[in-house]
């Protein structure tokens, strides 16, 4: 066995390229395990947990760059640190031989019809960006996490006066024209104008809208806090102008968690004004029915069909047959052993994760999110009933979202597929631009061994996986489900759904 | 002093400037969208500190 650790201080790669020069070294002949990262808190316990964390990793800081990896033998451990400093060396993109501009201000010069800024450098770097971008004229669409709420306040006050949007900041989402920014699917052209507080309800409506033949105009993201009484739906606001002044905008549909009383009844006022129907989506305000020109609607799967009724898109809502679905949980029900009592939920859509909470609130959830019925003491073990996003900065910190790297969310079913009180697993599939190729392959093949392992103890494991994404995405969609049926899991084309089923199936256990 | 109208719902118009991670890139050119990639780095600390003086002058 031979170990290679080394430090290469102040060198910064995005969290992606590194997943994917990880992977490469991994393949490597010889090596049983490589990791290149940051060295942020986090990744030092990824590190500490295979054992390569060394003293001069551990005192390493989050902009410092660690590559550590295992081999049979000195040769190929030499082979693997060689490959991974070459791939390293490599210009982003494949652009070998061609200048790439080193800052924002060189890329604009050069590009001057630029309308967009995307970014995700890490969130203590992005608002001197967002600014910069601001200024220059730019849109803003603020991928990055972890940005001061004041932070976030005086961005959207100068993009307020520049006459630009601020697209979060943590905003996963949006679709411009048809153009997917952050991870977006392939939505049929239409006239509904979506406007989202977050990432995966974006996802979840504009995927629905393309199934029940509705299309999509835009879909503008605002970031998660964006409705706070702090920052008071500015983008929201701004949004919803330009969506009223869009001539291939002809109905609105917002989507957010609840904001503040004051901001509600701002964000509710400027729809009344926009002389277009808009249906509204406050996640968790239990609020349904129509006022004037305004539609309030309770998940984002109504969302989705209101707006598409409104246009007079007449497809149905994408769902199981009634017989499918009981079909498959009267199987389990039957397998079921006395011990299997719990649910385990493991999503990497935050607010399909959340939209789950608010499904299941007639059980007791623990959840990292706020919408649980308590926080987890430990957020790497489950306790009883639970429900978590793994997209949450406490499980993505220096690594890709688990809708790029599956890694984390596999170990975890692993995990669970072990304790004999899970009774239920309860997944989400996210496909679409920027997530991963081929995520059914991966899923499927980690659940196979989640469920064998279960069998091996005298158990069965059902699962539940709702997918969200359209035919025209990248995967497959098709595959992709036949991909997962395969394994045995019921699939599902819409969260709601999903929930509304492991909530049935959970019924007779719990009352 | 408000800028011009803004453009980004314009048809044809868009064309993305990416910092940071080179996947979002990497699917806008996968759809024939414009973009650039800028080869970001971290400013280094003590041009940090100039910077955050520089922003408080102006």
């Amino acid at each position: 066995m031979a170990e290679r650790i080394l430090i290469r201080a102040r060198e910064y790669h995005d969290s992606v390229r590194l997943m994917r020069v990880s992977e490469a070294i991994r393949k490597s002949p010889g090596v049983t395990e490589a990791m290149v990262m940051m060295a942020t808190p986090n990744n030092k316990k990824i590190l500490g947990n295979a054992g390569l964390l060394s003293g001069e990793a551990e005192a390493a800081k989050a902009d410092d760059l660690v590559i550590a990896l295992i081999a049979d033998c000195e040769a190929n451990a030499a082979a693997a640190l060689e490959l991974a400093e070459d791939s390293l060396a490599q210009k982003p993109g494949g652009a070998a031989g061609v200048a790439m501009p080193r800052s924002l201000d060189a890329a604009h010069a050069a590009t001057p019809g630029a309308s967009v800024a995307a970014i995700s450098v890490p969130g203590e770097h992005a608002f001197r960006e967002a600014k910069r971008a601001l200024e220059l004229g730019l849109n803003v669409f603020l991928f990055s996490d972890n940005v001061a709420l004041e932070d976030e306040r005086k961005l959207k006050a100068l993009a307020a006066e520049k006459n630009r949007l601020v697209m979060g900041p943590d905003c996963g989402t949006a679709i411009i024209g048809g153009a997917c920014l952050g991870f977006a699917n392939k939505v049929r052209p239409g006239k509904v104008g979506v406007i989202g507080a977050s990432g995966t309800g974006t996802q979840e409506i504009t995927s629905l809208l393309d199934w029940l033949g509705a299309g999509l105009s835009h879909a503008i993201g605002t970031g998660g806090r964006d409705l706070k009484a702090e920052i008071g739906g500015a983008t929201m606001l701004q949004a919803l102008d330009l969506l009223a002044a869009d001539p291939g905008t002809e109905v609105i549909a917002i989507t957010s968690k609840p904001p503040s009383g004051e901001v509600a009844e701002k964000v509710v006022a400027a729809c009344r004004a926009v002389g277009k129907p808009v249906v509204i989506n406050f996640l968790g305000l239990g609020k349904t029915g129509t006022e004037g020109n305004v539609t309030f609607t309770d998940t984002l799967a109504e969302t989705a069909l209101a707006a598409a009724r409104l246009i007079g898109a007449e497809g149905e809502m994408p769902a199981l047959s009634d017989e499918e679905a009981e079909t498959y949980l009267a199987a389990a029900r039957a397998k079921r052993t006395d011990g299997q009592k719990y649910l385990r939920g493991l999503y990497a859509g935050g607010t399909l994760c959340y939209e789950a909470l608010l499904g299941l609130k007639d059980l007791t959830v623990q959840s990292n999110l706020s919408a649980g019925a308590g926080p987890l003491p430990d957020l790497f073990t489950s306790v009883g009933h639970t429900v978590i996003d793994m997209g949450e900065d406490d499980y993505t910190d220096g690594r890709p979202h688990p809708m790029i790297d599956p890694a984390l969310r596999n170990q975890r079913i692993l995990k669970e597929a072990a304790d004999p009180e899970v009774a239920l697993l309860l997944l989400d599939l996210v496909i679409g631009y920027a997530a991963h190729e081929d995520p059914a392959e991966s899923l499927a093949q980690t659940l196979t061994e989640a469920r064998a392992s279960a069998a091996d103890a005298g158990r069965d494991l059902p699962v539940i996986v709702t997918i969200c994404g359209t035919e025209a995405d990248p995967q497959d969609h098709a595959a992709q489900v036949a991909r997962l049926e395969a394994a045995g899991l019921l699939v599902t084309r819409s969260n709601a759904e999903a929930v509304r089923l492991a909530a049935t199936y959970l019924e007779d256990l719990h009352g | 002093m408000a800028d011009q109208s803004n453009p980004l719902l314009t048809p044809g118009a868009l064309s993305v400037i990416n910092l940071g991670a080179e996947l979002f890139a990497e699917a806008l050119r996968q759809q024939e969208v414009p973009v650039v990639q800028v080869q970001w780095t971290p400013p280094a600390a003590q041009d940090e500190d100039l910077l955050d003086l520089l922003d408080n002058l102006l």
